[in-house]
């Protein structure tokens, strides 16, 4: 039970997939998807390369809509939101993207302005301390003047960061915010994101394959292969598991439930004409 | 057999109905952009810093080509007026040709290769690196804020450059008629201004140079923003935007030229 408002706090749901399934024309990316995530948690979806995770980030952002079944968040059916909702709905909502997508002909410090200028009618100079506290909070106070392209990837990726924070946002989303990072700027960014969730009681879906820096920092984990849930936990109870996916997962084994090669219909020797042939 | 004569008769229709499918594309497109042009016009400087990127920037080819357009136009002109003894109407030959025709011509498809390309290729790079994305995720719609400012920016750029490349190009023609072949100045501008008419001439090329204007910057936004998000695929729309662009100006010279001269 939560102190100050009396309500349980595992039932209240910020986010939740009721039933949802999605398809790109034929090919069916979702397939009756469950699972709800908790006000003001940190939760990693995990799962390989083209298992469906960005696409569940978009149906939260509405930017892609479910085929059957509802996406609610705060109670709100994003599918059923009109353009004027939509609008209002990602305004309370920060996206922390793959590559950090800043505006490459904007400055960083334009760059972090850019949501404060758009949504709100802040004066200049409140803005401009705006931008400096956000930097600071990732660590680039000073940077300001610079321009996206002079930036290293972990670098740009907290800019990127700082501008989704810019309007405190009550959830944040990461679509693989460790993807292409050096060992520094991989554990500087995953502090980063847990420590602003801390301090603004946001709650963040995170959408990764980097299992051991996430389990440090989440509070749950959804796996996702082929548009399903297969297994799901806290971080504790998924390096005890002993399901055979999560464990292959977690260990990145090659062999187990999941199939790393290509069913070829072929062999080997047969695709390099070596039949017939016994080689060692 | 049946197969080898219809074959040909499908792709032609395929052809057809995609070019109908893009035209109708292009003009939703259009009606969103003037849907969500409020914020260009209303926060200008938007629309001030693209005029800079397209209108500005392209001031130094067209003002160089329309001066060397006017300087030929200068040698063939008294090469074959000469040949009828009315070599006097040099100025009034220079001047016409420029408003009515080579003026607006010349200048759109010299805006259309230098700003209608970059155009496409940054709206394209932007969609390709999850730009767009990323800024209507964050609740701004990328046709109010990406779109309708460089479009406004072609449109207010484009009469202005073509004015410019005709006020070249008479200079040229006088440097060549005046100047270097020695005709008399004063004959050269009279003739010129009794000839040139306001209305018939310098609006007309006004108004084409603005449906060029319209056309060249509405290819260039729309291929950008529909380019498929890839290396190849902004290098396709960037080259369709110069091949497109060039077809339709030519086309809307004609059907202009019919109706106003």
């Amino acid at each position: 039970m939560c102190a100050l408002t009396g309500k349980p706090v595992s039932s209240d749901p910020f986010i939740e997939f009721r039933n949802v399934s999605f398809a790109y024309g034929e090919r069916p990316i979702l397939n009756n998807i469950n699972l709800s995530i908790p006000r003001g948690k940190m939760v990693a979806i995990m799962g390989g390369s083209g298992s469906g995770k960005t696409t569940m980030l978009r149906l939260i952002s509405g930017q892609i809509r479910p085929n059957a079944g509802e996406v609610l968040v705060d109670g709100h059916n994003v599918a059923q939101m009109n353009h004027q909702q939509l609008f209002e709905h990602r305004r309370r909502m920060g996206m922390l993207f793959q590559f950090g997508a800043l505006f490459t002909d904007l400055s960083v410090e334009d760059n972090v302005a850019f949501p404060l200028r758009e949504h709100t009618r802040l004066p200049d100079s409140m803005i401009n301390d705006l931008v400096i506290l956000k930097l600071a909070a990732v660590g680039l106070r000073g940077t300001q003047k610079l321009m996206p392209g002079e930036l290293s990837g972990g670098m740009a990726r907290r800019v990127a960061l700082a501008r989704a924070i810019a309007l405190d946002p009550q959830l944040m989303l990461y679509d693989e915010p460790f993807t292409g990072l050096d060992p520094i700027s991989l554990g500087v960014i995953a502090h980063l994101v847990k420590k602003l969730n801390d301090a603004l009681g946001t709650t963040s879906i995170m959408v990764t394959h980097d299992v051991h820096k996430s389990l440090d920092i989440v509070d749950h984990v959804y796996f996702v292969s082929n548009g399903s849930v297969v297994a799901e936990g806290t971080p504790a109870e998924v390096r005890a598991s002993s399901s055979p996916w999560v464990h292959q997962f977690v260990w990145g084994e090659a062999d187990g439930p999941v199939h790393f090669a290509y069913p070829a219909t072929s062999t080997l020797q047969q695709d390099l004409g070596l039949k017939g042939k016994q080689h060692a | 057999m049946l197969e080898l004569l219809l074959s040909p008769l499908r792709r032609l229709g395929h052809t057809t109905i995609n070019a109908i499918w893009r035209l109708g594309f292009i003009t939703r497109f259009l009606f969103a952009i003037l849907r969500y042009s409020g914020q260009s016009l209303l926060r200008f400087n938007l629309t001030i810093r693209e005029i800079y990127f397209a209108g500005v920037l392209s001031v130094i080819i067209v003002v160089v080509s329309g001066l060397f357009v006017g300087m030929v136009l200068g040698l063939q002109g008294y090469n074959t007026l000469s040949r009828f003894g009315s070599a006097d109407a040099l100025g009034a030959l220079v001047a016409l040709s420029l408003l009515r025709e080579l003026g607006p011509v010349l200048a759109a498809l010299l805006f259309s290769s230098r700003a209608g390309s970059a155009m496409t290729a940054e709206i394209g790079l932007m969609k390709a690196t999850e730009q767009l994305d990323a800024m209507s995720v964050m609740a701004v719609n990328p046709i109010a804020r990406v779109v309708a400012p460089r479009f406004w920016a072609g449109v207010i750029s484009m009469p202005i450059l073509a004015a410019m490349f005709n006020v070249m190009g008479i200079f040229g023609g006088y440097l060549i008629g005046v100047v270097m072949i020695g005709l008399d100045a004063g004959t050269f501008w009279s003739q010129m201004q009794s000839n040139v008419d306001l209305h018939a001439d310098v609006v007309n090329g006004l108004i084409k140079s603005l449906c060029f204007g319209i056309a060249v910057t509405l290819i260039a936004v729309f291929e950008g923003y529909d380019a498929t998000p890839t290396a190849a695929g902004v290098s396709a729309a960037t080259t369709r935007t110069v091949v497109t662009s060039a077809l339709v100006i030519l086309a809307v010279d004609f059907v202009l030229t019919a109706f106003m001269f």
